[in-house]
């Protein structure tokens, strides 16, 4: 430091400095200012345009992420008309044409989400900053879901919610631009409750392990009514971290507690760790009040199922879809799937496949790319033919209302992916709920003026 | 000293401020000119920095800065909900509660150096994000994020003028921080840092925290206390992070736990090591190297691939679209893997080390009655 002063003082720094941001930093501004008036945002004026998958391929459920990405791939390519057409010949009523949507051919942006919020922000803004996304969707998490959620509704860009379970996603962080098809852990209350009811008697002792944050929480809470309904007790409820690998120290209380049932709210690898540990301690060969142990996972995938192995056996739980189902939809779906990947579609995939075409057939009947024309067009939409029965997009809270699966492990599969078995198809009229009880409110439709 | 600053400083100074501010421009054909990965490119920096000013001054690795940054972030959406959507309130509380917090864990942290500081401000961040996660989830949100809504108090604004329809976006004295405005306002924040740190590295305080990191114990026997040095090092550093966690929610008001976990932490120090710890720019250019990677080249898919590859003839450009496919989408953490080991074995002072190394090849003679060490205008401190 020191010396050297060369005629430099104080006063010419600050000139030369303020000089060069105001050069530097405004004249780039009036070039850029033009890019973002638009109509609305990422108007597609072109003839093509662009969905902005947002995915987990890193991280925590990157297996269902995966999935996801072949079920998006499939669907823009039938929505291109390439293909089998998959579930476009199916889908009642319907405006998809099969040349892509609104006669532009439909291309795509994807972004690894890792499984967080931050990152699955980041990568959304990217895809419709950058990349012009018309529409994001994708996710594997309600962190994630509501996160981006947040987001679609201050840039004014439609979100097709993928994977999420948690009741707030459509409950109390519900939003005007964000829809889901998935059902939520209220209604695997609703459906399992009855079934658990019928199996097990009404006099149990039931014992919660919860996954500790959100989703886990409404999910205890779900399943803690419905059973508690049915007469049951619920002895404790025990809240462990996500990501727990050895579940030993939360399984031993257990043994002693005079339980006899052990409900697991844990998803992807942490219900595939707490379920095989479970059955390794024994659980199920117990006795307890005089009645057979049993173990109860609220909500379960193929995925799961199948990184389980022997231990799902006979465990009952609820799937928005299975691939097994013989409705037209679930076997067109399941057909060009298996011809494009090799091996059944889980129920990620399907309601990203779904999402996707949801999404196409609203704008198609829009006739425009408009986001509150598209809103007004999935609001109260009525629709068969996606593999679960009547369906109705709610307008009050943008939740799908269709009948959901009770699933138990299958005692006998005949093939790895063979890992659940359908107990029961609840009906639609007997999940539905008031969109009231959860609150939270949709906010506007206009889409903001910055995009 | 009638100097303000030395004119080297002065020239790296200015030199880097047009670098920042014409950021949109030299990024835009790396497909990274769009505001909010410059918003990213500028915050990180910050932190970068300021870690920089703990670790490449003082030398003592801290495993837990996230946990400034988180705490920065949430008390900024905090002031965005309680107070006003004003970026300065917010900012402001974000880098005090930071310090506070950097105050508390500092003072425990610092009773200890080496390997133990480092498991001490690892176990603090870690023991913070799970608060964050589920424990605190009232103040936090927990997983889902603590988001603005539309019942939030908001007293300030309220007071002043009436709310619009929809969830209000952070301003700076009114004036929407969106877009290009919101790249401004971060980079003319990122200057300042800089300047800021290029001013604490220079002075005599900095100088200390360079004989704490050559010898400590040197320190000690002439007479020093050690301790006051190394907490103020560590409080600034957490302002740093704190200041570039309210910057993020300014840009994106949401904060997530996730904020805080130990890779962020991990983050920090990848970004010091791979530009050069203990230099004024290092930081930066790993920061900017990180997120570039993190956001560009996840993005790249397969469609992406054959686009590029498709120069080739049939056969090659499917091989070469199976191979580069690995290293890009979901395989960008191992490119990014090699380039840091590729960078701490041939490399070891990081892209600065390579940039000196070329400077040094094109002007050997000319400083020959002196060791070219003493010619750098940053040097090192020796170990």
């Amino acid at each position: 430091m020191t010396k050297i002063s060369r005629g430099l003082t104080r006063r010419k720094v600050l000139q030369t400095g303020m000089a060069g941001i105001i050069g530097t930093g405004v004249a780039p501004l009036v070039f850029s200012k033009g890019a973002w008036a638009q109509e609305f945002c990422n108007n597609p004026t072109g003839d093509t345009v662009t969905l902005g998958l947002n995915l987990p391929l890193t991280g925590t459920y990157a297996e269902e992420g995966a999935d996801e990405q072949k079920a998006y791939e499939l669907a823009i390519a039938h929505l291109n008309g390439e293909g089998d057409g998959g579930l476009i010949a199916v889908l009642a009523p319907t405006a998809l044409k099969g040349n892509g949507i609104l006669g532009k051919k439909v291309g795509y942006v994807s972004s690894d989400s890792q499984t967080k919020s931050d990152v699955a922000r980041a990568g959304a803004t990217r895809m419709i900053e950058r990349d012009g996304a018309i529409m994001i969707t994708g996710g594997s998490s309600s962190g994630e879901a509501i996160a981006v959620q947040g987001l679609c509704q201050e840039m004014g860009v439609i979100f097709m919610a993928g994977l999420t379970h948690s009741n707030d996603t459509t409950g109390k962080d519900k939003k005007r631009y964000g829809f889901r098809h998935f059902f939520n852990a209220y209604q695997s209350g609703v459906a399992l409750g009855p079934i658990l009811g019928e199996q097990y008697g009404t006099d149990r002792r039931a014992y919660h392990l919860t996954a500790d944050y959100t989703w886990g929480w409404t999910q205890e809470e779900s399943i803690k009514n419905a059973t508690e309904a049915l007469g049951w007790e619920t002895v404790a409820a025990v809240r462990t971290p996500l990501g727990t690998t050895d579940y030993s120290q939360y399984l031993t209380p257990v043994l002693n507690s005079g339980a006899d049932v052990l409900i697991l709210n844990h998803y992807g690898l942490d219900m595939v760790n707490s379920l095989t540990q479970a059955v390794q301690f024994g659980m199920r060969d117990r006795q307890a009040n005089g009645k057979d142990f049993q173990i109860v996972t609220p909500l379960i995938s193929e995925l799961m199922a199948k990184g389980a192995g022997e231990s799902v056996k006979g465990i009952y739980g609820t799937s928005n879809w299975h691939w097994n189902l013989q409705d037209p939809g679930s076997i067109a779906f399941t057909k060009s799937f298996g011809a494009a990947y090799g091996s059944p579609p889980s129920q990620a995939a399907h309601t990203a496949y779904v999402q996707t075409l949801l999404y196409a057939d609203a704008v198609e009947r829009a006739g425009t790319f408009y986001p509150p024309e598209v809103i007004k067009a999935l609001e109260g939409h009525e629709f068969e033919g996606m593999g679960n029965g009547p369906t109705l997009y709610r307008a009050e809270d943008h939740q799908c209302i269709k009948s959901v699966l009770v699933v138990q492990g299958n005692e006998s599969p005949t093939s790895e992916f063979d890992v659940l078995n359908v107990v029961k198809e609840v009906d639609r009229e007997t999940v539905t709920y008031d969109p009231a009880i959860f609150g939270g409110e949709l906010g506007p439709a206009e889409p903001a003026p910055v995009c | 000293m009638s100097t303000f600053m030395s004119r080297n400083d002065l020239l790296l100074l200015i030199g880097f401020t047009i670098a920042v501010l014409t950021m949109p421009l030299w990024l835009a054909p790396f497909g990274a000119g769009y505001p909010d990965l410059l918003n990213r490119f500028a915050i990180f920096a910050i932190f970068a920095i300021g870690f920089n000013i703990l670790f490449g001054l003082t030398g003592y690795l801290s495993f837990g800065h996230a946990a400034f940054f988180g705490v920065g972030s949430y008390a900024a959406v905090w002031s965005f909900k309680l107070l006003s959507m004003d970026a300065l309130p917010a900012l402001l509380f974000a880098v005090v509660i930071s310090a506070l917090f950097a105050l508390l864990i500092g003072f425990l942290s610092l009773r200890r150096s080496g390997i133990y500081f480092s498991i001490l401000t690892l176990a603090f961040a870690q023991m913070s994000y799970n608060l964050a996660y589920s424990v605190l989830t009232p103040i936090t949100n927990g997983e889902t994020g603590l988001q603005l809504t539309l019942r939030d108090p908001r007293v300030l604004d309220n007071a002043l003028f009436e709310a619009g329809p929809g969830l209000p976006s952070p301003t700076l004295l009114g004036m929407p921080l969106q877009g290009f405005e919101a790249f401004y306002f971060c980079a003319a924040l990122l200057i300042v840092a800089f300047f800021l740190a290029q001013r604490i590295s220079g002075s005599p305080f900095g100088m200390m925290l360079k004989g704490i990191k050559s010898n400590q114990t040197r320190m000690h026997y002439t007479g020093f206390n050690t301790r006051p040095y190394t907490l103020a090092a560590f409080v600034i550093s957490g302002m740093y992070a704190g200041l570039a966690g309210g910057m993020l929610a300014i840009v994106d008001p949401l904060v997530g736990a996730e904020r805080m976990q130990w890779t962020a932490s991990g983050e920090v120090v990848l970004m010091t090591i791979l530009g050069g710890a203990g230099t004024l720019l290092g930081p930066v250019i790993g920061a900017w190297l990180i997120k570039y990677f993190e956001n560009i080249f996840s993005a790249i898919n397969d469609v992406i691939l054959a686009r590029f590859w498709s120069f080739l003839p049939d056969g090659v450009s499917d091989a070469m679209v199976q191979i580069t496919s690995k290293f890009v989408g979901d395989g960008w953490f191992l490119t990014l893997g090699l380039v840091f080991v590729l960078i701490v074995i041939f490399l070891p002072g990081g892209v600065m080390e390579g940039v000196r190394r070329i400077a040094d090849q094109f002007r050997p003679s000319r400083r020959s009655g002196r060791p070219a060490n003493q010619a750098r205008p940053h040097p090192r401190p020796a170990e």
